[in-house]
């Protein structure tokens, strides 16, 4: 009994919270890895771009919410989400032609572009706030929990509850369809297997007959495409701010390095490790310590490594050190 | 041309000649930096108060005129040469303010305490200045945020609440009403199982609620903003099952808190500085009548102030700072006949005729210790779909 009390436990409060975010930051840890794999450059604008499609799809879920369409218990926004998407692909398409293509004709340099992607940065960081404003906005709608902490302990009759809200499993499962679908069209279809073989070597695809542009402009579709179920499924599950989608660029990046730059299957598993490393490094133990030790054992402090206010220098130091002892990151990516 | 210098200096002459009579105040308030939308309104009460005297006839001791200098909220430099300015320059007599706690503290020391000039803070908080050297010339009509530390701990007593854990916004408002409420609930015998800080504007703050969860406690006490992470915290310590009731400090009680989330946290709890104070309706009127907001955060204090300085030197029959400030707490507490706004002509009236007052105002003033208000609070809980008052403190 005390045994699955401490399991619950932790089940509550580390790792149903640690996976459905860990999922959101590999939807976007993806997108990373993905531009660095093929066009080469650190996109910066990642976060950014993530803000504007989940603008797009929230500005849509409102006005459907408005027509009274309603798909309870899931969120309207799931029906707003293609959208998004388009709007998303839209925005990256037009940077794509407008700025990144100049950058390769001429062979600039990566860091030139990872410059030229800063700049885009700032620009749709402002349109997102002329637009939507930097305030919270609220688009989840539906049902929140599939079950409470209260219903499952009357359900169960441990002392301990686990929670699980609709967001939370409705990440899970959106998470691993579209990861399943991507490595899927990676590895067993024509594009896809184009696409990787420009990323393991330019000029050989190239005399191979490959369409560079049309690898890069479904690279940008397939980005869209992730940073926006991504950022939309932060969203439902948290709340909506430009300022915190600007943000997630860092853990972001830390789990695509972390996987190695370039690998995706590598960007999935950095991500569940920054997400339960930033979690699990923080949280305190005491009580979970209590249900399995005797008596005697029972730790009298709160068991916690890292007090919460370094939650976000988890994910730095396990960067710092990958960089330090593993530059090509734990599956072997492209070094940087 | 000549003509204009010729007024101009007559007109100088005559302010001049007039000084023995005039009675100047200085009235130093961050009329630019972060509270600016707020001063103008603080000021016209200081000035109503000093109009109202004015008309009374009833202030022997001459004619009280006001100067407005800038402390810049947060620039304590620039405080200090205002006030340097005020007092050797325009000869102030007294100085309603400053605002902001910082340049309050700066003010006091450089140039209050040096030149012996009484000082009435309307909005400066901090508790750190309830342990100034002051030479017994700084007042405030603003409580300390100590003073909400007691009030929560007495809510939490009164409930018995046994244990609490506490977030707090990471900024000395969050940091120094944390503190002050550990102290006040550890010596009424509780325990406070966890202090920690939260982040302001994240949007997860499952592993902050985790961590408090795990430290236990029957309520948590939230010292944040509403729209911030005070609203985050509550909103993922449902969600996570690790607490029920929350006690809500002033920064969290607002009606976005109840629209988010009413439902769920029925019966939870909080304060906001407010007395049960007939005064503060008739100010409110007054401040109409004279043009301005008189519901504008501290305008009811600043009111106060300017009246508190002005009903001591009466008091004392002394516009000298050291006379008169042994005075202004007489004048603010009873015994005495209560005092509303408005009535500051009736007021000088009892003194003058040898009676004492109580100064009772705009905001309920009653000065305690070091010469702070005492602080009422309104004690709310969350019924229905409002914050309702239970009772005052």
């Amino acid at each position: 009994m005390d045994f699955l009390n401490a399991l619950v436990l932790l089940g509550n409060f580390v790792l149903i919270p640690a996976i459905s975010y860990g999922s959101q930051l590999a939807l976007g840890a993806l997108g990373i890895t993905l531009i660095y794999g093929i066009l080469r450059f650190s996109h910066f604008a990642h976060g950014d771009v993530m803000a504007f499609g989940t603008m797009a799809v929230i500005l849509v879920t409102w006005w459907l919410q408005g027509m009274g369409v309603s798909i309870d218990p899931l969120p309207t926004a799931l029906l707003a989400l293609p959208v998004g998407i388009a709007v998303a692909a839209g925005l990256l398409l037009g940077t794509d032609r407008t700025i990144y293509r100049f950058y390769r004709k001429v062979k600039a340099p990566p860091i030139v572009v990872v410059m030229a992607s800063l700049g885009v940065m700032f620009v749709v960081n402002g349109l997102v706030r002329f637009i939507i404003g930097p305030d919270d906005q609220n688009f989840a709608d539906g049902a929140r929990f599939l079950f409470t902490v209260r219903d499952f302990k009357e359900a169960t009759g441990l002392d301990e509850g686990l929670g699980l809200r609709w967001s939370q499993l409705i990440t899970i499962v959106v998470t691993l369809a579209v990861m399943s679908g991507l490595f899927w069209f990676l590895n067993r279809t024509r594009t896809g297997k184009s696409m990787r073989a420009f990323s393991d070597n330019e000029d050989l695809a190239l005399l191979s007959g490959i369409n560079p542009e049309r690898v890069v402009a479904v690279t940008w579709l397939i980005v869209a495409v992730l940073v926006t179920v991504a950022g939309t499924l932060y969203g439902l599950d948290k709340s909506f701010k430009p300022f915190t989608y600007f943000q997630l660029l860092l853990p972001m990046f830390a789990a695509a390095i972390l996987g190695g730059m370039g690998n995706p299957l590598g960007a999935v598993a950095g991500a569940y490790i920054i997400a339960l490393s930033e979690v699990g490094v923080t949280y305190a133990f005491r009580k979970f310590f209590q249900y399995l030790l005797p008596e005697s054992m029972e730790p009298s402090g709160l068991m916690q490594l890292l007090s919460t206010d370094y939650k976000f220098a988890v994910s730095f130091v396990l960067l710092v050190f990958v960089l330090l002892f593993r530059p090509t990151g734990l599956f072997k990516g492209q070094s940087i | 041309m000549k003509k204009l210098l010729l007024t101009t200096a007559l007109v100088g002459f005559a302010a001049g000649a007039a000084q023995a009579d005039d009675v100047p105040l200085g009235i130093i308030l961050g009329f630019t930096g972060p509270l600016e939308s707020i001063t103008p309104a603080m000021a016209q009460a200081a000035e109503m108060a000093i109009a109202e005297v004015n008309e009374s006839g009833n202030f022997s001791l001459g004619t009280v005129t006001s100067v407005r200098g800038d402390d810049g909220c947060i620039d304590s430099g620039m405080a200090v040469a205002t006030a340097e300015r005020l007092v050797t320059s325009d000869r102030v007599l007294g100085i309603v303010g400053a605002d902001c706690s910082g340049v309050t503290g700066a003010i006091l020391q450089n140039v209050a305490r040096p030149n012996g000039v009484v000082m009435v803070s309307p909005s400066a908080t901090s508790p750190a200045l309830s342990t100034a050297e002051d030479d017994g010339l700084f007042f405030r009509t603003a409580p300390s945020d100590a003073r909400q530390g007691q009030v929560v701990s007495d809510i939490l007593v009164d409930r018995g609440v046994e244990s609490i854990a506490i977030s707090y916004t990471n900024n000395d408002y969050g940091a120094g009403l944390a503190d002050s409420i550990q102290a006040a609930f550890t010596a009424a015998g509780g325990t406070v199982t966890m202090v920690a800080s939260h982040e302001d504007g994240k949007a997860d703050y499952s592993a902050e609620v985790g961590a408090l969860a795990a430290a236990g406690g029957d309520v948590l006490v939230v010292a944040g903003y509403v729209d911030q992470g005070g609203r985050g915290i509550i909103r993922s310590a449902l969600d996570l099952g690790a607490f029920d009731t929350f006690e809500l400090v002033d920064g969290m009680i607002g009606d976005s808190l109840l629209e988010a989330m009413g439902d769920e946290i029925q019966g939870s709890y909080g304060q906001l500085p407010g007395a049960d104070n007939p005064g503060t309706e008739t100010f409110q009127g007054l401040a109409e009548a004279a043009g301005f907001d008189g519901t504008s955060a501290f305008a009811p204090e600043s009111y106060d102030a300017a009246a508190l300085i002005m009903l001591a030197m009466a008091a004392a029959g002394s516009t000298a700072s050291a006379d008169y400030k042994d005075h202004v707490m007489d004048v603010a507490n009873a015994p005495g006949e209560p005092i509303y706004p408005g009535e500051l002509g009736r007021a000088l009236e009892i003194i003058a005729a040898g009676g004492d007052v109580d100064y009772v105002g705009a905001s309920a003033v009653e000065l305690i210790g070091p010469g702070e208000s005492a602080g009422n609070y309104r004690e709310l809980e969350i019924r229905g779909d409002a914050f309702e008052t239970v009772r005052f403190r």
